[in-house]
């Protein structure tokens, strides 16, 4: 026993812990991840909540159902526009209410937007995550003219509450369609410029490439969706499965890439810019005549039952379930969050792998910290 | 050594007041001020520049306020410095914590005493130089190793114990592709090296493929012994926060990054001597006038300190085993046959 004690391996090494968060540049937010390292190795990673928790589905049970829609721009304030439309859409399930098609079109023409936005922040972010400073403002060159086009037509820039229960709290701006065209002519040329500053770098390829390895099987049952799951080869999109506003009157791809790597994960929001991109095209020059509201009572009651309405965000699906008691408040809510659900599998992915990679699967799943910690 | 005139007049009026070993002793100190406040303007200039070039190729306005254009941006920002307080952690070893700063701006202030700016301006030159040069920056990383130690915080460590990595591996690259070099001029001497190119043209042409190849090798490694990206993941800001100099303020933060801006003065500067020409012009056009020979230098080391701020902006950064693997799989082989390849060129009088 002795000896066993005295030639012990020589190259035993201790963990440690290191917090990573609450206030880290690489968690975009107050996010918390207690890492268990072996120098650079992770052992371990576990995500603290709570930083950001503002009980959300809580304040939802005492507000009227236009309320609600306000306080969903908070959750993933990076597809505010979606958060909206799951809300209005699962209300208007709820009261069998039919929008006119000018609403659904515009709907989707400006969720489109918002997940170019998206993409776009996330593009720009990715880059800075794996240390190339400048894609952030290329990114946000791009993002400025989205961002003003929102401010013509809805008055906000990100947290846009242009959807209400029934339709759209105002028409669009005169300008809106010349404005959209004009962006989508100038992105056109722009997208490629991302490609050949980040995606073709060897160095860019070196880190993303084979990093945080997730199996399409992995991906389902810890529930991830969105880009993340599209990476791993599951050709799963809310817009297509389950069609809402205008999308089951376009023609899009669901975008895939096999490997289930940083890389292909980065590669499906590449092509999902040029999707939204087309979906946008194909919709803007007829968007149809019409009222851009649906009248509704003051206060909306929902008959008492439960409602649920899924849609695409840019992180994922995202799950509106509304328990009502038919009054003018709902009994519950709950937001099934798309951000949530990919923070789960961080750790499985994330053993074995070095922190620069930890950095890198973060960034390719995009969280936006308030969307997890609602 | 010729003397540039006013210089010579100082010379000769410092003799003739006093005994020569204070004579001698003035000198030097009026040296060591004279390249202190080069020192000093040198590294606000630079990192004014960075900022410039960060916002050209960012496409952004870049510092324009503070003064005409806003070159008196860095001066604002090193006064602020100076005002801020001097903060610390309870728990570290406040003896290396203060003093570990103090070792990268020494070292890189000592190499700057042996570069030749002109064929007259050169305060010390030292018939050792390369070598003096690569034994003396090596000195730096302890500092940064040092204060990652001190400061009693995991991801300063962290950055410390990635930059020991990484500099002790890029040494290696930064002296046998200078080595390489030397094999051409058969000397480790500044101005001799320089004398060389001034007959037989820059060593880069003298020495073509191999020389290109030790070039971009001398490149890459002087790179990362400076710590700026595709190599800074000793302060990589997404993974560690601010890496080593986490804890330090003030005055003490703005030596480490001053420190890092004069190195890469540093290692442009030897790159120029030893693959440009130093302070020769191309073809020898300017050579007879002598106020050129510094601008000539200060230009071309110019034109290097922009590669580096361009490759900083533009790649990611390398991942920690990636760097090793770069430097131990592929560098260091390339440059050991590539210092043969030389050796056979030379034998065979195959140089231009």
């Amino acid at each position: 026993m002795q000896q066993e004690y005295l030639v012990q391996d020589p190259f035993k090494t201790e963990e440690y812990m290191i917090n990573m968060g609450p206030q880290h540049p690489a968690t975009h937010g107050v996010l918390r991840l207690l890492l268990t390292i072996d120098g650079e190795i992770i052992k371990k990673v576990e995500p603290d909540l709570g930083y950001i928790h503002r009980s959300i589905e809580k304040m939802c049970e005492y507000d009227t159902y236009q309320q609600i829609v306000h306080l969903t721009d908070r959750m993933d304030y990076l597809s505010s526009h979606i958060n909206n439309e799951a809300v209005c859409l699962t209300v208007e399930k709820a009261l069998e209410l039919e929008v006119p098609d000018r609403v659904k079109v515009i709907r989707t023409i400006v969720g489109e937007l918002t997940r170019l936005a998206s993409h776009q922040l996330w593009w720009g972010v990715f880059g800075m995550d794996i240390g190339a400073l400048t894609t952030y403002f290329y990114a946000f060159r791009d993002r400025e003219m989205i961002n003003d086009i929102f401010e013509e037509t809805c008055g906000a820039r990100l947290t846009m509450n242009y959807n209400v229960p029934g339709g759209l709290m105002f028409d669009i701006h005169p300008n809106f369609v010349n404005r959209v065209k004009a962006f989508v002519k100038h992105f056109k040329t722009k997208l490629p410029e991302y490609d050949s500053l980040l995606t073709g770098n060897i160095i860019f390829q070196k880190r993303t490439k084979g990093i945080g390895l997730m199996t399409a099987a992995d991906a389902i049952n810890f529930g991830v969706t969105g880009p993340g799951l599209r990476g791993s080869g599951v050709a799963i999109d809310t817009r297509k499965t389950h069609p809402y506003s205008a999308y089951d009157k376009v023609n899009f791809n669901i975008p895939t890439f096999t490997d289930g790597d940083v890389y292909s994960r980065y590669k499906v929001r590449i092509a999902e810019m040029w999707e939204s991109l087309s979906i946008i095209e194909q919709l803007i020059d007829n968007i149809p005549d019409g009222d851009f509201k649906v009248p509704t009572k003051a206060v909306i009651k929902l008959p008492k039952g439960e409602f649920y309405q899924r849609v695409e965000t840019a992180r994922g699906e995202l799950g509106v379930y509304i328990n009502s008691d038919g009054n003018k408040n709902p009994y519950r809510v709950k937001f099934r969050s798309p951000g949530f659900s990919n923070l789960s599998i961080l750790d499985h992915l994330s053993r074995g792998y070095k922190i620069g990679d930890l950095v890198a699967i973060m960034a390719s799943f995009d969280y936006v910290i308030p969307d997890i910690d609602r | 050594m010729r003397l540039p005139l006013f210089l010579t007049t100082i010379h000769d009026w410092l003799y003739s007041m006093m005994p020569e070993i204070w004579a001698k002793i003035v000198e030097m100190v009026l040296i060591a001020v004279g390249y202190l406040a080069f020192f000093a303007v040198a590294g606000l200039f630079l990192v004014l520049l960075e900022r410039w070039i960060a916002a050209w190729i960012q496409l952004r306005r870049g510092p324009n306020r503070v003064g005409p254009g806003g070159v008196f941006q860095t001066i604002a920002d090193a006064l602020k410095l100076v005002s801020k307080e001097l903060t610390g952690t309870i728990k570290a070893d406040m003896f290396l914590y203060n003093l570990a700063p103090y070792f990268p701006i020494v070292s890189a202030l000592i190499v700057l005493s042996v570069l030749a700016f002109s064929s007259t301006i050169q305060a010390y030159d030292v018939n050792i130089g390369i070598f003096f040069i690569i034994s003396v920056s090596s000195i730096g990383v302890i500092g940064i190793l040092l204060g990652g130690w001190a400061s009693n915080n995991k991801y300063s460590l962290i950055g410390a114990m990635r930059s020991g990595v990484q500099v002790v591996s890029y040494e290696l690259s930064v002296g046998l592709s200078l080595l390489t070099m030397v094999l051409l001029t058969g000397s480790l001497q500044l101005s001799q090296i320089i004398e060389v190119q001034r007959t037989g043209g820059w060593l880069i042409l003298q020495g073509h493929i191999p020389a290109i190849i030790a070039f971009m090798i001398y490149m890459i490694a002087g790179t990362a012994e400076t710590n700026r990206t595709p190599f800074d993941l000793v302060e990589a800001e997404s993974e560690l926060g601010a890496g080593y100099h986490t804890e330090y303020s003030g005055m003490k933060f703005a030596y480490y990054f001053l420190a890092e801006f004069i190195n890469m003065f540093l290692v442009a500067a030897i790159a120029v001597t030893i693959f440009f020409g130093g302070w020769l012009s191309p073809f020898g056009i300017t050579d007879h006038i002598i106020w050129l020979q510094p601008v000539w230098f200060l230009a071309k080391v110019g034109g290097i300190i922009l590669l580096m701020m361009w490759f900083r902006w533009t790649f990611p950064r390398l991942r920690i085993d990636q760097i090793l693997t770069l430097e131990w799989k592929y560098l260091l082989p390339i440059n050991l046959v590539n210092i043969v390849i030389m050796a056979i060129i030379i034998l065979l009088g195959w140089t231009l």
